[in-house]
């Protein structure tokens, strides 16, 4: 992993963070850009870990937004009723979502394919739910007048810190590990791969880090209400993996990217955009279902055990 | 509270049998292709729309539920040519993500081309209060609604288990590669099923539109996934499953609301499903399969 490349891929990536910072503080950049920027960096965090599950565990799970509604709610309860520094805030909402996703992870995972999903899609509905009939986080209004603590440098360090740590399970002795149950889980246990300490690994740490996406997302737009983390918000995380490519992390942040684009920039025709958003979701499917770089990825992988493009992903956060 | 239990059993019964009929769809689909249509639960919106405006036009309910089941039975066959059958022998997490564009398009073409508003049921049931005994009522709309789950049913039941096509949709969901050495045209028979299973979906829309009386563009997304429960809890495939486990939901969650915790009625359903899930995947009456390696 600390190759040479991998050198190359951290200055460059720094560069282009020094390059926008610059801009940003020289006022070039106006709100929009640095709000379109920091909304990719956090749907890069879903999508990645999202990845981690889905992608390379090969278990489909569609509960990630009520992982990230935990990340959310938690750190916004810590710096706006307790008064806590933002990194503590931040951290007790990925910590209380990994525990949600180890509470949620050790029943569920037992279950395979379609079962889990709708498993993880009831949990998902069950946490906004549980949000919904709480007082204390303001029920359905959600909580308001957080504050804005998330800038573009938190979100930058945290996307790189995010796609490293990943980056590194995935090319680990764990990460092969993953890569065995989701090829095959019957092979795996054969062995001597523990499949279910494996998927509740995934499960947990991916949960982890859409805890992170949440605590960033509550500190930047000042409002959270439980509609914005339904199944919707799950589904369209789970086009960014799809679409970029599954079990490809360099995929998945360019489709990330892509598609936060085309969102924005398709703000204007709010109802046609979610019409061109489903075609293209079904024409990738067609046509090209292994997502943008999801073939790609693999086959280097078997190659050469290890995916050097994906370090391109570092750049281009 | 005798009285108070039967009435909410008659409550409970009436939403139960709209969720049996989105069910079976569900179910049907699942066991001919193993496939989570999530896009159901849209048709279903279709259909209570088709019902809105044929009511508007001036139709009775029966020619609405008519025209709303036909149109839904297309709507399900194109959506099956055009976006699932190009699929076929694809991994399943792809053809479930397409599902889940088409229910995305569905949804958001009645946005773009109806407007997101909620828009008035026509009132084409005069609403009648019956007393069955003592505090006990039904209504005529709970009757119709039971009147048209029940009429379903037993069409169903004859298609399924007396024709040609019920035996040939066995058959394909008993073994699909086997049916079609036996001449049975696959492909046809996957038709037929969406189109059943959606004229069913329209059906539970028209009764679902002149119960609530309001119809919007995302109106099928709960009851959908409710209905998916539904299934889930009879056992996903089995026809008579749907029907028990749509029954059960819709009594469970009367039952919720009305205990107090409204709020939570949602949550209820969701809660059914992943102990079912834990507990009995295969559902009520499902049958343990052993894996195969």
């Amino acid at each position: 992993m600390f190759n040479k490349k991998f050198f190359l891929y951290l200055v460059l990536s720094l560069v282009f963070y020094g390059v926008v910072q610059f801009l940003i503080t020289g006022m070039w950049l106006n709100d929009f850009y640095v709000d379109t920027l920091v909304l990719i960096g956090i749907n890069i965090i879903l999508a990645v870990s999202l990845n981690l599950i889905n992608g390379f565990t090969g278990q489909f799970s569609i509960g990630h937004a009520g992982f990230m509604s935990i990340g959310a709610y938690v750190s916004a309860i810590m710096t706006y009723n307790f008064q806590m520094s933002f990194p503590v805030a931040l951290l007790a909402g990925c910590v209380a979502a990994a525990l949600a996703g180890l509470v949620i992870g050790l029943p569920t995972l037992r279950l395979k394919g379609d079962y889990l999903a709708i498993a993880t899609l009831g949990f998902g509905e069950i946490i906004r739910i549980v949000w919904l009939n709480t007082e204390y986080v303001g029920g359905a209004s959600g909580m308001n007048g957080i504050d804005k603590l998330t800038n573009w440098t938190w979100t930058f360090f945290l996307v790189l810190i995010t796609i490293l740590v990943i980056q590194n399970i995935v090319k680990s002795t764990h990460g092969r590990a993953m890569i065995s149950v989701r090829e095959n889980e019957i092979a795996a246990e054969a062995m001597g791969v523990n499949v279910t300490k494996y998927k509740v690994y995934a499960f947990v740490v991916g949960a982890f880090f859409a805890g992170l996406a949440g605590g960033l997302t509550a500190h930047y737009f000042y409002i959270i209400q439980p509609t914005s983390f339904n199944f919707m918000k799950s589904f369209e995380i789970l086009v960014f993996v799809v679409l970029g490519g599954l079990g490809s992390t360099g995929g998945v942040v360019l489709g990330t990217i892509l598609l936060t684009l085309l969102f924005t920039y398709l703000q204007e025709y709010p109802e046609l955009r979610m019409i061109i958003y489903s075609l293209i979701l079904i024409f990738t499917m067609i046509f090209r279902p292994q997502g943008l770089l999801g073939g790609f990825s693999a086959k280097k992988m078997v190659k050469k055990g290890g995916s050097s493009q994906d370090g391109s992903s570092t750049t281009s956060a | 509270m005798f009285e108070y239990i039967v009435q909410q059993l008659i409550n409970g019964i009436s939403i139960g049998s709209i969720y049996a009929l989105i069910a079976l769809g569900y179910t049907m689909v699942y066991g001919i292709i193993k496939l989570i249509n999530f896009a159901h639960g849209d048709v279903f919106m279709v259909g209570a729309f088709v019902g809105y405006f044929a009511a508007k036009a001036g139709l009775g309910l029966f020619w609405s539920l008519i025209l709303a089941m036909a149109v839904c039975a297309i709507l399900g066959v194109l959506i099956e040519r055009l976006a699932y059958r190009p699929l076929r022998g694809a991994a399943r997490i792809v053809i479930l993500i397409t599902a889940i564009g088409v229910s995305f398009l569905l949804e958001n073409l009645g946005i773009y081309a109806l407007g997101p508003q909620a828009k008035g049921f026509p009132e084409i049931v005069t609403k009648t209060q019956y007393t069955l005994f003592g505090d006990v009522t039904i209504n005529s709309v709970q009757i119709i609604v039971l009147a048209v789950t029940v009429i379903l049913m037993v069409l169903l039941q004859y298609v399924v288990h007396k024709t040609k096509m019920g035996k040939a949709m066995r058959a394909v969901s008993y073994d699909m590669e086997a049916a079609r050495l036996m001449g049975i045209n696959v492909d046809t028979t996957i038709s037929f099923t969406f189109a059943i299973g959606s004229a069913l979906a329209g059906a539970a829309g028209v009764v679902f539109a002149v119960m609530y009386p309001s119809v919007d563009p995302l109106m099928g997304i709960i009851p959908g996934l409710k209905a998916f429960v539904a299934a889930v809890l009879g056992g996903i495939g089995i026809i008579p499953g749907a029907l028990v486990g749509g029954l059960v939901l819709g009594i469970v969650e009367t039952g919720v609301s009305s205990a107090g915790f409204s709020l939570w009625r949602d949550g209820a359903a969701f809660a059914i499903l992943i102990l079912i899930l834990i507990f009995k995947p295969s559902g009520l009456f499902g049958k343990n399969v052993r894996e195969k390696v």
